[in-house]
């Protein structure tokens, strides 16, 4: 693989690439058409659907996770890290990552729906692995109980997320980033298959029920309006210290220098 | 004679008969306070602390400093249903069931937090001006002791809502206290009533919080402003300002009027936060179990800096005859604030010693004139502010995109770099407004406006300060260095030579100064020039 | 010092100069109706927050821009306090400042130190005093007093024995016994090593026995981590790899620093960092401390499977949990 990754940024590396996913093409194309009897609709569509995505994949993923998504040393192996990765990955803008900073960060997606379901259903090829999730299937608004989603969210995900899910550091310039306005769907795939420094939280171990549970707490913590005025951040007692010192004492101290002025 | 005078005079002569407060009263109406800005930073304090009374005593109306599990019921949807303290649920029953309860509980945090950040530059006002010294010494250390006694106070409250913030804080606090060599682990059992977390410590603390503390508080604020009262304003020199007199408003009605209208604009601003800005949400926080904590968790930014020290500090323990000493808790956690705190409340006397002066001062310096203590001033607050950064060390690395170990090597290497090189940097901006000031007195101010002379020299126009200017500039003291006495005249040896020898040295170092200019220099210049 | 001998002369305080509102009459009409203006705002103020502690609903809300969406009736209740408190100490010093006498006035200040004829008075005052109590004399009087008072003093200090239990071994014990099994929190829920994916931590306690209540004094020594990473990465000595279960290892969540609960695991560093101070842990060298301020690792607790394969723990701690202590050993 040393010799792909030596070459991946080689001028011809894409057209390479471009020749190699059209063959492969052709090749599946034809071997589709071969026997048109014996595949049904279904059958066909969902293969068309994985060509479509190892296409984008060959395109747009492939000069860092490997020809065959085995991970290379600048990115991990996809093999086994099933559709629910991809999902969230392609479908929060994490990937493709921008530069190789310390951690792919929230952007605006570049694929499109269609093409982020269509590089999820390749990559669930490669080996079996957690199923993308969509906003529909997550009935948290219904079986979410907020009280013991508040719970596990303080339990499991607060000591990096903060208390109100405004993110928080991690070591060497890492961080948790923040969890409000994250689609549902995405936040139960993070949870399933812990993407970046994130740990996995397993389905035994935290229910199905109960991570609706914590979204049913995310999205209550996201709409919850301000109970006592301006927020601050949520970020808890740094950002009021700052208030004081420049607002509290600079109004005052302000107000002090007016009250002993001599008036004219 | 009006009905009004006379119902007066008929009150004040019930009173005076009885009391005898009219002498009294006669000569302290006419009691004068200097006016200056940064008079008013202790008012603050004290406007505030009345504050804290007022809100405090509301709260205490329905907080129930009690560890009883009980399953909260009340209107705040997100935490129904969730087992949790008797004192955690008050809390939240003040903040949403009680009608204004949200807002006092608000007011009377802002206000603690205004409380402390007073006392603070009310404190450094006090330092940088050697409002410090003799008769005010002992004025000084009931200032540090209110000090003091404030942050523990202000940590007692904020730990008593028992949410999952608090609790880690006393989680820590009480770690610092268990990691005193010896007796720590039996002053932890005995101040927490067992182990952590036990039920006994919120009903203790309450207790402490708001009687005994703000009793001391109070008697302790009663002294310092009977001593300031007593012993009369300092002030800021000035022409017409000497060492045995005070300028400024009487009492009644300027003062008094200024001063009351102070305390409704501290309490009006301190509204105005309580009502805008939301402060410790401890409904977001949720109720405190050990096995939690959020990302991001600090104290108040009065605790900030022991927390930021804490973080710094250098992993050693020291492991010796099965007993263990943690210096990674000792040293940020107790030394280096009792080291500080100790400092701070001995500095007048040390002071004194160094420059022998034994007199009473009621004339603030200029804190240029007094380079060492301004220095030494910078240099602690640098400090503090170094440490106060680490204590926020996550949240800055959040948002300026840094990493949090790059952030605490930087304070760790800051810390022991930053404050020598204050010192250093601010003796030296010292001297330099010193020299501008000589500057100043004998060429004047520079007008920018620039003249030909008749032979074609173009010289710029200095403008002669006024008489007054002039006085303020130059009428500081500059006091020399202490002689060192090794031999006394007899030819006997100075017993005392190492304590003479440092003195002496301290001394030199403190009357560093560039040369105050002299009415001969003046009279010099003026003959040089016609 | 020649600085001292000849300093420049004290011009005294500057003549008076008189305010408008002093000499002008419309500037002094203008003043006080300023004032007034002022306290008739503090009025609006109180009307502000009466209306709004009788008449707006807790649970509404108003869209305030920077704010947000904030609750209006503590808006209204806190914006009427402020605006009454301001109005009248905006008032109370405008009127002082324009319209009182601003005539500067001297007072005389004396020394601190009394007369000397005062000093001397008050030493044999009280010399004369003590004489009469006959203090110099009695010495038997005096050392039992001193005696007595001291001892007086012991009795409050002796009174807070009881203010909690002496901590015996108590600090060294949790919860975990041979055979515990570990439930998840919350949920109590056993686990089985198949529950945990590569990658996946899980909050655990250990299992309540029947009629047992978990009190946070509990969960304060008991809470522990579950992570489970490839065999291969560990990096620990035969025994500690024996505390293992096919890769699942299990950590003390009470820091060794001051006791938050270390829950922050990265996956791909496989680092437990700690968010009050930041100690950083390596999960596959058993928690070496690897930065921050905390001297030890994170007690590791042994763990195997039962007989229904649920995880269990080998043995108790083998130290104790949490923050160090003097008799720590």
């Amino acid at each position: 693989m040393k010799f792909l990754s030596k070459y991946r940024r080689h001028k011809f590396a894409t057209p390479m690439l471009i020749v190699i996913a059209l063959s492969t093409l052709g090749f599946t194309f034809s071997a589709a058409t071969a026997s048109p009897a014996k595949s049904e609709l279904a059958a066909s569509a969902k293969s068309t659907l994985i060509a479509e995505g190892k296409e984008i994949f060959l395109k747009g993923c492939s000069s860092c996770h490997g020809l065959n998504g085995e991970g290379a040393s600048i990115a991990p192996s996809l093999i086994g890290v099933g559709a629910a990765s991809v999902d969230f990955q392609v479908g929060t803008g994490r990937m493709p990552m921008a530069d190789m900073s310390q951690q792919a960060m929230r952007k605006a997606p570049l694929y499109t729906e269609e093409e982020t379901a269509a590089l999820a259903a390749y990559v669930a090829t490669l080996a079996p692995g957690p199923a993308s999730i969509t906003n529909e299937e997550i009935t948290w608004e219904r079986d979410g109980s907020t009280a013991d989603g508040g719970e596990l969210f303080r339990n499991n995900c607060a000591m990096c997320h903060n208390f109100a899910g405004q993110g928080g550091a991690l070591t060497k310039g890492k961080y948790a980033p923040t969890v409000m306005g994250v689609e549902p769907k995405h936040i139960y795939e993070a949870m399933i298959t812990g993407p970046q420094a994130m740990p996995v939280f397993s389905d035994k171990t935290i229910t199905p029920q109960e991570k609706l549970s914590i979204i049913k707490w995310i999205k209550s913590a996201e709409s919850e309006p301000n109970l006592g005025g301006a927020s601050l951040g949520r970020v808890g007692p740094v950002t009021e210290g700052l208030l004081v010192w420049t607002l509290g004492l600079g109004l005052l101290v302000a107000i002090a220098v007016w009250l002993t002025a001599k008036s004219r | 004679m009006s009905a009004r005078e006379r119902v007066a005079g008929t009150v004040a002569n019930y009173v005076d008969e009885r009391t005898g407060s009219a002498k009294w009263l006669k000569k302290n109406l006419n009691k004068v306070f200097p006016d200056h800005w940064s008079f008013m930073l202790g008012e603050i304090a004290l406007y505030s602390f009345v504050i804290l009374l007022l809100s405090g005593t509301f709260l205490t109306f329905w907080f129930d400093p009690s560890m009883e599990h009980v399953v909260y019921k009340g209107s705040y949807q997100p935490l129904k249903d969730v087992e949790m303290s008797a004192a955690y649920a008050s809390a939240l029953n003040i903040s949403f069931d009680v009608r204004g309860g949200l807002l006092m509980r608000q007011i009377h945090h802002w206000a603690a937090l205004i409380f402390m950040a007073s006392i603070v530059v009310h404190l450094l006002r006090v330092f940088f001006t050697g409002a410090f010294r003799k008769p005010r010494e002992f004025n000084w250390i009931l200032g540090i002791g209110l000090l003091t006694l404030g942050i523990v106070e202000g940590f007692l409250g904020y730990s008593l809502p028992d949410d999952l913030l608090s609790g880690t804080g006393v989680r820590i606090a009480h770690a610092i206290i268990q990691a005193i060599p010896v007796v720590g682990t039996y002053l932890s059992f005995f101040a927490f009533g067992g182990a952590f977390p036990s039920e006994l410590f919120i009903p203790r603390i309450y207790v402490v919080h708001i009687l005994l503390i703000p009793g001391i508080m109070l008697a302790l604020i009663t002294v310092h402003l009977m001593l300031v009262w007593y012993q009369k304003h300092t002030q800021y020199p000035g022409p017409g300002r000497t060492e045995k007199n005070v300028v400024g408003y009487p009492l009644m009605p300027v003062y008094m009027a200024k001063a009351g209208g102070f305390f409704f604009i501290v309490f009006g601003i301190t509204a105005l936060l309580g009502a805008t800005a939301s402060i410790n949400p401890i409904w977001l926080y949720g109720p405190y179990t050990p096995a939690q904590v959020s990302a991001g968790s600090q104290p108040d930014w009065y605790m900030g800096w022991l927390d930021g020290l804490v973080r710094m500090a250098p992993p050693w323990e020291t492991y010796a005859f099965g007993y263990t000493i943690s210096w990674n808790i000792l040293i940020p956690g107790l030394i280096i604030p009792g080291i500080i705190f100790t400092g701070m409340a001995l500095y007048p006397f040390i002071e004194s010693w160094i420059t022998g002066d034994k007199r009473e001062h009621h004339i603030l310096d200029r804190p240029r004139n007094v380079p060492n203590r301004t220095a030494l001033g910078a240099m602690s607050l640098t400090f503090m502010i170094v440490a106060l950064i680490n204590g926020g060390n996550d949240l800055i690395a959040t948002h300026f995109d840094l990493s949090i170990n790059q952030i605490m090597w930087g304070t760790r290497i800051g810390i022991i770099l930053l404050p020598p090189l204050a010192f250093v940097i601010t003796k030296r901006i010292c001297l330099s407004l010193q020299r501008a000031d000589r500057e100043l007195v004998l060429h004047g101010r520079e007008t920018g406006r620039l003249v030909m002379l008749p032979h074609g020299e173009f010289v710029e126009v200095h403008e002669e300060l006024t008489p007054e200017k002039k006085w303020l500039l130059t009428q500081h003291e500059q006091a020399a260095p202490i002689e060192l006495e090794l031999v006394d005249q007899a030819g006997v040896r100075n017993p005392k030579t190492f304590r003479a020898k440092l003195q002496a040295r301290f001394s030199a170092a403190n009357a560093e100064a560039v040369a105050k200019p002299t009415a001969q220099d003046l009279k010099q210049l003026e003959n040089e020039h016609h | 010092m020649s600085n001292e001998l000849a300093p420049l002369s004290d011009p005294g305080l500057p003549a008076h100069v008189h305010r408008k509102a002093d000499t002008d009459p419309v500037a002094e009409k203008r003043a006080e109706q300023q004032v007034a203006v002022l306290f008739g705002i503090s009025a609006f103020g109180t009307l502000l927050f009466i209306y709004s502690y009788l008449f707006i609903d807790t649970e509404s809300f108003v869209f305030i821009p920077v704010m947000g969406n904030t609750n209006a009736h503590q808006l209204g209740l806190g914006m009427g306090l402020a605006i009454a408190l301001l109005g009248i100490g905006f008032g109370a010093v405008h009127w002082a400042k324009t319209l009182m006498s601003d005539t500067e006035v001297i007072a005389e200040r004396h020394e601190m130190r009394s007369e000397d004829a005062d000093r001397d008075a008050f030493v044999a005052s009280v010399k004369e005093r003590s004489e009469v109590a006959g203090l110099g004399r009695r010495s038997l009087i005096k050392r039992t007093l001193g005696l007595s008072v001291g001892l007086v003093g012991i009795s409050p200090i002796l009174l807070l024995g009881d203010l909690g239990p002496l901590p015996g071994k108590s600090l060294e014990e949790t919860s975990w016994r041979k055979g515990t099994r570990l439930v998840t929190d919350p949920g109590d829920r056993p686990i089985k090593p198949a529950d945990l994916e590569v990658g996946a931590v899980a909050q655990v306690l250990p299992e309540l026995r029947p009629g047992q209540k978990r009190t946070l004094n509990d969960i304060a020594k008991d809470a522990v981590l579950l992570i489970r990473l490839r065999p291969e990465e560990f990096q620990l000595d035969s025994e500690r790899l024996s505390w293992t279960y096919q890769g699942i290892i299990a950590f003390s969540k009470i820091c060794s620093h001051m006791g938050c609960a270390v829950a922050l695991y990265e996956q791909t560093t496989k680092h437990l960092l700690c968010p009050c101070h930041q100690s950083t842990f390596d999960v596959t060298r058993a928690a070496k401390v690897i930065f921050g301020p905390s001297a030890r690792p994170l007690p590791q607790l042994a763990i195997t499977v039962d007989a229904e394969g649920f995880l269990v723990a080998q043995q108790p701690f083998n130290e104790a949990v949490g923050p160090s202590y003097w008799e720590r050993s």
